[in-house]
C-alpha cells in the first residue's frame, strides 16, 4: 500500500511540475527562449497570497485571484521590459537577461519579505479522502493539485486548438516571418503566452507552497529548473509533453526518495532526464529536427 | 578505369522516391554535369556521393574503390570534396583560414605540438600558410586572406569553397550550382577557373548548374535528372538537343 | 567591407600579449597594494576567489565561445577538481610528503580528474544539441554535486573505504580518520591557494586556450562550431574535436577548483559554490565579457565579483543593483536598437567619417 500512496504523491508533485512546465514549453516553444525567470515568478505568486491571507485577512481564494493577475502582468512586464528589445539578440543574450531577472526577483523578494522562511497555510482545507479501509490516505491537496492540473491541461490544450489566439500561438511557434505576414500580431502573441504562462505559475506556486508549506525567496528556484527539465523530458514546445514529463519526473523523484535515496532523489530525477534524450534526443514528445543540406 | 562509377543508386524519403536507379560513369579528367529542374534529386545525389545520405541502395566506387554507405569524413579522405548549393563557408574565420581548414588531413600536427608551440608547429604552420597562399592565387583571393570570409562579395565566397574543396586534395570535386548569383562576367572568369583547376590539378569535376551557358560551355559529358531518374545522359551537345530534354525543361 | 578584425587574426599575437600584461600588471599592482597596506583583508580574501572565477571563465569560454555549445555544468568540473585534488592533499598530508611537490601533485591531479570527466561525459551530452546540450550539462553537474554530498571516504591501516551510505557503514577500525565525510565534505585541506599562484594558473590557462585556438586543432573546433556539414566535408572528425574542445575547457575548470578547493579549511558540496547557480554565475562572466573573448571573461568576472563588495555599503540592495546592472548591461551590449544607437554615436565614427567602408 505505501508504494501506491508514493505513487500518488509522485503524481501530486508531478502535476505542479506539470503546470510550470507550461511556462516553460509554451514561452520556449513561440519565443524559443528559456525564460529563467519563470521559477520566480511563482515564488513572487506565492508572497502575493501569503500577504494578503495573513496581512490583510483576505479569503484565500480572493488572494489566488488577485496573485494570478499580479504574476500575469508581471510576465508581460518582464517581457516588455527586458526580453522583448533583444528579440532578434543570440538566444544567449536573452538567456542571460532571463537570469538577471531571476536575480532581480529573487533580491526584490528578499528585502520586501526578508530572508526568513515562512510558512505557509494551505489555501486547501478539504478533508483527506480514506480509501481500502483507511489504509491509503489521499490529503485534500493532493486531490486539487491532480484535478487542477488536468482542467489547466485539457482548457490549454481546447484554447490552442479552438481559439484564434491559440491559432496565432501556433502560427508563431511554426515560423515567426511567415506568421507575421500573415496578419498575426507576433508581439500581442508572445505576451499572451506570458500572460498565460505566469498566471499558472502563480497556481503552481500556491499549490506548491500548499503541499510543502515553506516560503523564501529562493522557493522557485529549484522547482523551476526540475519544470524545465520536466518540459525538456516530455519534448519541449509539446503541451502534453509538458504532463508527462512533469508526472513522471514527480513520479521518479518521490519513488526515488522511497526506495533508493533520499539524498540522491535529484541525482536521480536528473540521470534519468539525461536517459530519455540520449534515446530520444529531443523528448518524449519532441518532433525530430533534420537539417537541410 | 573510370574515376567515378555509380550503379542503381537509389533513395527514397518517407516514401517519396527522390533518387532511383541513378548511373554514371565519369573518366579522369573530365568536366561532367549534372542537370535538371528543380527537385530533380541534383543536390540529393551529391549528398549520397558524399555520405550525408546512405544510399537505400546502389553502388558507388571512387577510382576502384567502392565507398558506397562511408561516412562523410572517410569519403573525403578517400578523395571527394564539394561545394555547397547553399554556401557553407566558416564565416567567422578568416579567408586563409578557411583554406587551411581545408588542408587538416593533410598537414599534420598533434594538439599538444600546437598548444607547446614546438618547432614543429612552426614548421607545419608555414607550410600550411604557403600552400593555402597558393590556392588561393589561384582564385585571385590571395589579396583577402585576412577578411573574415563572410565579407567576401558572394562570388569570391563561391570561389574560396572551391579553394577550400581543393585544400582537401580530392580525386574529384563536386560543384553545386558555382555560378548561382554570379553575373555573365563573372559567370565567365569562372569558367576559365573550372578549366584552369582540371587542368592544373588533372582533377575530375562533377557539376550541378542551371547556366546552360555555363553548362555548355565548359562540360564534355552530361546527365539530366527529372524526377529522380536519368532521363538522358552523353555528349553536351547531343544531350541539349534531345527533345525530351527540351520538353522537361520547358515543358508542354 | 570590413577587414577582419585585428583581434581575431590568427597571426596576431598582440592581442594575447595585451591579456597577459593586464594579468601581470594586476598582479603587481595588487601586491603593491597588499604591500603597502592599501587594501582591505575584505578585499585581500576576495583575491583567490577572482583567480578561481576568472580561471573557470576562460575554460568556459573555450566551450561556449569557441566550440560553440553552451555547458551549465562548468560547476560540476570545478567540484570535481576540488574534490578529488583536495581528497589528494588530505590523503596525503599524513605521508609527510614535500608541501610545494604535493600540492603541484594536487593541481596535476584536479586538471587530468576533471577532463577525464568532461571527456566522459563528453560522449554522450556532445551528441546533443543547443538548448538540450545546456540542460544535460546541467543534469551531469547537479548529480555530480549531488553525489559526492553522499559520499563517505574514510581511511584506517586496513586501507581506505568507501560507501554511498552514512559514516557508520565504512567500519572503519580504532585508528580511523575520515577524509570525505559526505555532506560535511572534507574538512582540514591545508591553506595553499595564494594570489601568486592563482595568477600562474590563470596564465597557463590563457597560453593554452590561446595557443590552442591558433592551431590545427583550434581551427578544426572552430570550423565545427562555425559549419559542422562543411567542416565533416572536409574531413575532420567532429566527434574527436568537440570531445578535446570539451575536455580541456573541463580541465580549466577543474583547475579553478583546486584553487578553490586550497584556498578553505572546509571543502562542501553547496548549491551555491558547486550548483548550476556557480555555473550560471561563470557563464554570465563569459557572456558579458564577450563570448570568445577571454580577456573579457576575465574582466568581467573580476568587475562583477568586486561588484557586490563594492555596493557592501548599500547592504541589502547590492544584489538588487547587481541584477539592475546586469539587466541593463546586456540590454545594452545585445539589443539591436542599443547596437545602432551605439554605432550612430560611437567616437570613432564623430572622428572618422570613412573608417567604414561601406559594401
Amino acid at each position: 500500500m505505501s508504494f501506491i500512496s508514493y505513487l500518488v504523491n509522485g503524481i501530486s508533485l508531478g502535476s505542479i511540475y506539470a503546470i510550470i512546465a507550461l511556462g516553460y514549453t509554451m514561452v520556449y516553444g513561440i519565443a524559443k527562449m528559456l525564460n529563467f525567470a519563470h521559477g520566480d515568478v511563482i515564488m513572487i505568486g506565492c508572497y502575493f497570497v501569503f500577504t494578503m491571507m495573513t496581512s490583510m485577512n483576505m479569503n484565500p481564494w480572493i488572494s489566488l485571484l488577485a496573485a494570478i493577475a499580479g504574476c500575469t502582468i508581471l510576465g508581460v512586464l518582464i517581457e516588455k521590459i527586458a526580453y522583448k528589445p533583444l528579440r532578434k539578440a543570440t538566444p544567449l543574450a536573452v538567456l542571460i537577461t532571463a537570469i538577471g531577472v531571476s536575480y532581480f526577483l529573487q533580491n526584490l523578494a528578499l528585502i520586501i519579505f526578508g530572508a526568513d522562511t515562512k510558512s505557509f497555510t494551505s489555501i486547501v482545507n478539504m478533508e483527506p479522502v480514506r480509501l481500502a479501509e483507511g489504509k491509503l490516505v489521499i490529503s485534500g491537496v493532493t486531490i486539487v493539485t491532480v484535478s487542477v492540473c488536468l482542467v489547466i491541461i485539457l482548457a490549454l490544450m481546447a484554447f490552442i486548438k479552438k481559439s484564434k489566439s491559440g491559432q496565432a500561438m501556433l502560427a508563431v511557434s511554426e515560423d515567426k516571418d511567415a506568421a507575421q505576414l500573415m496578419g498575426v500580431n507576433v508581439n500581442r502573441t508572445i505576451s499572451l503566452t506570458f500572460a498565460i504562462g505566469s498566471g499558472l505559475a502563480a497556481i503552481a506556486g500556491v499549490l506548491l507552497c500548499s503541499a510543502y508549506p515553506t516560503l523564501s525567496p529562493y522557493t522557485g528556484s529549484m522547482p523551476g529548473i526540475k519544470a524545465f527539465t520536466a518540459a525538456v523530458f516530455g519534448g519541449i514546445g509539446s503541451i502534453p509533453g509538458a504532463f508527462i514529463g512533469g508526472i513522471l519526473l514527480g513520479v521518479i523523484e518521490i519513488l526515488g526518495r522511497a526506495y533508493i535515496s533520499s539524498q540522491l532523489s535529484d541525482a536521480i530525477v536528473f540521470a534519468v532526464l539525461i536517459l530519455v534524450l540520449l534515446i530520444k534526443p529531443t523528448g518524449i514528445l519532441g518532433k525530430p529536427v533534420h537539417e537541410k543540406v | 578505369m573510370a574515376m567515378l562509377e555509380v550503379k542503381n543508386l537509389g533513395i527514397s524519403f518517407g516514401g517519396l522516391r527522390a533518387v532511383d536507379g541513378f548511373e554514371v560513369q565519369i573518366e579522369k579528367g573530365q568536366l561532367y554535369g549534372l542537370i535538371g529542374p528543380n527537385g530533380a534529386g541534383k543536390t540529393t545525389i551529391f549528398n549520397l556521393l558524399t555520405g550525408v545520405y546512405k544510399p537505400d541502395e546502389g553502388l558507388i566506387r571512387l577510382d576502384g574503390e567502392e565507398i558506397t554507405g562511408k561516412s562523410t569524413i572517410d569519403i573525403n579522405k578517400a578523395g571527394i570534396a564539394r561545394t555547397f548549393q547553399n554556401i557553407r563557408l566558416f564565416k567567422d574565420q578568416s579567408v586563409l583560414d578557411n583554406v587551411k581548414i581545408g588542408l587538416h588531413n593533410h598537414y599534420k600536427y598533434s594538439t599538444m605540438t600546437g598548444i607547446l608551440r614546438l618547432p614543429k608547429y612552426r614548421k607545419m604552420e608555414k607550410e600550411m600558410d604557403e600552400r593555402a597562399r597558393e590556392l588561393l592565387k589561384v582564385f585571385e583571393l590571395e589579396e583577402k586572406e585576412n577578411y573574415l570570409s563572410s565579407n567576401l562579395p558572394y562570388g569570391e565566397q563561391r570561389k574560396l569553397e572551391i579553394a577550400r574543396a581543393l585544400a582537401t586534395e580530392p580525386k574529384l570535386l563536386l560543384l553545386d550550382e558555382p555560378a548561382a548569383g554570379m553575373n555573365p562576367n563573372e559567370t565567365k572568369e569562372l569558367m576559365d577557373t573550372i578549366r584552369f583547376v582540371r587542368d592544373k590539378f588533372d582533377m575530375t569535376v562533377l557539376l550541378i548548374e542551371h547556366d546552360m551557358k555555363l553548362v555548355s560551355g565548359i562540360c564534355e559529358e552530361l546527365t539530366v535528372l527529372n524526377f529522380g531518374q536519368v532521363l538522358a545522359q552523353g555528349e553536351t551537345s547531343q544531350v541539349l538537343n534531345n527533345p525530351e530534354v527540351i520538353k522537361a525543361y520547358l515543358g508542354e | 567591407m570590413k577587414k577582419l578584425n585585428i583581434k581575431n587574426m590568427k597571426k596576431s599575437t598582440k592581442s594575447n600579449f595585451i591579456t597577459y600584461a593586464m594579468v601581470i600588471l594586476v598582479f603587481a599592482v595588487v601586491q603593491f597594494m597588499v604591500s603597502g597596506g592599501m587594501m582591505s583583508s575584505l578585499m585581500q580574501g576576495l583575491l583567490v576567489p577572482l583567480c578561481t572565477y576568472s580561471i573557470v571563465a576562460v575554460g568556459l569560454n573555450l566551450c561556449v565561445g569557441y566550440l560553440g555549445e553552451l555547458s551549465l555544468g562548468h560547476a560540476g568540473f570545478m567540484c570535481v577538481g576540488a574534490f578529488s585534488s583536495a581528497f589528494f592533499t588530505k590523503y596525503m598530508v599524513p605521508s609527510g610528503m614535500n608541501e610545494t611537490l604535493r600540492f603541484l601533485l594536487a593541481i596535476v591531479i584536479g586538471t587530468l580528474v576533471a577532463a577525464a570527466f568532461g571527456y566522459l561525459i563528453g560522449i554522450p551530452v556532445l551528441r546533443l544539441r543547443g538548448d538540450y546540450l545546456a540542460i544535460v550539462t546541467l543534469a551531469f553537474g547537479e548529480i555530480i554535486k549531488n553525489v559526492i554530498n553522499v559520499m563517505y571516504v574514510g581511511r584506517d591501516s586496513a586501507g581506505l573505504h568507501l560507501s554511498f551510505k552514512d559514516k557508520a557503514s565504512l567500519n572503519l577500525g580504532e585508528d580511523g580518520e575520515m577524509i570525505v565525510d559526505g555532506a560535511k565534505g572534507i574538512t582540514g585541506t591545508p591553506h595553499q591557494s595564494t594570489f601568486l599562484i592563482g595568477v600562474i594558473i590563470l596564465l597557463i590557462s590563457l597560453v593554452v586556450v590561446f595557443h590552442l585556438v591558433n592551431s590545427r586543432s583550434g581551427r578544426a573546433i572552430m570550423a565545427i562550431r562555425d559549419n559542422r556539414i562543411a567542416a565533416e566535408s572536409v574531413g575532420i572528425n567532429i566527434t574527436k574535436y568537440k570531445l578535446m574542445a570539451f575536455s580541456i575547457s573541463a580541465a580549466i575548470a577543474g583547475a579553478g577548483g583546486v584553487l578553490y578547493a586550497h584556498n578553505l579549511s572546509t571543502l562542501i558540496a553547496l548549491p551555491a559554490n558547486f550548483g548550476y547557480n556557480m555555473s550560471i554565475m561563470i557563464l554570465v562572466f563569459v557572456v558579458l565579457g564577450g563570448i570568445g573573448s577571454f580577456r573579457g571573461s576575465i574582466i568581467a568576472a573580476v568587475v562583477l565579483t568586486m561588484l557586490p563588495e563594492v555596493l557592501r555599503g548599500l547592504a541589502d540592495y547590492r544584489m538588487l543593483i547587481y541584477a539592475i546592472v546586469l539587466i541593463i548591461m546586456m540590454l545594452f551590449n545585445w539589443a539591436p536598437k542599443a547596437i545602432e544607437w551605439r554605432q550612430r554615436f560611437s567616437l570613432k565614427r564623430l572622428f572618422h567619417k570613412n573608417t567604414e567602408e561601406v559594401q
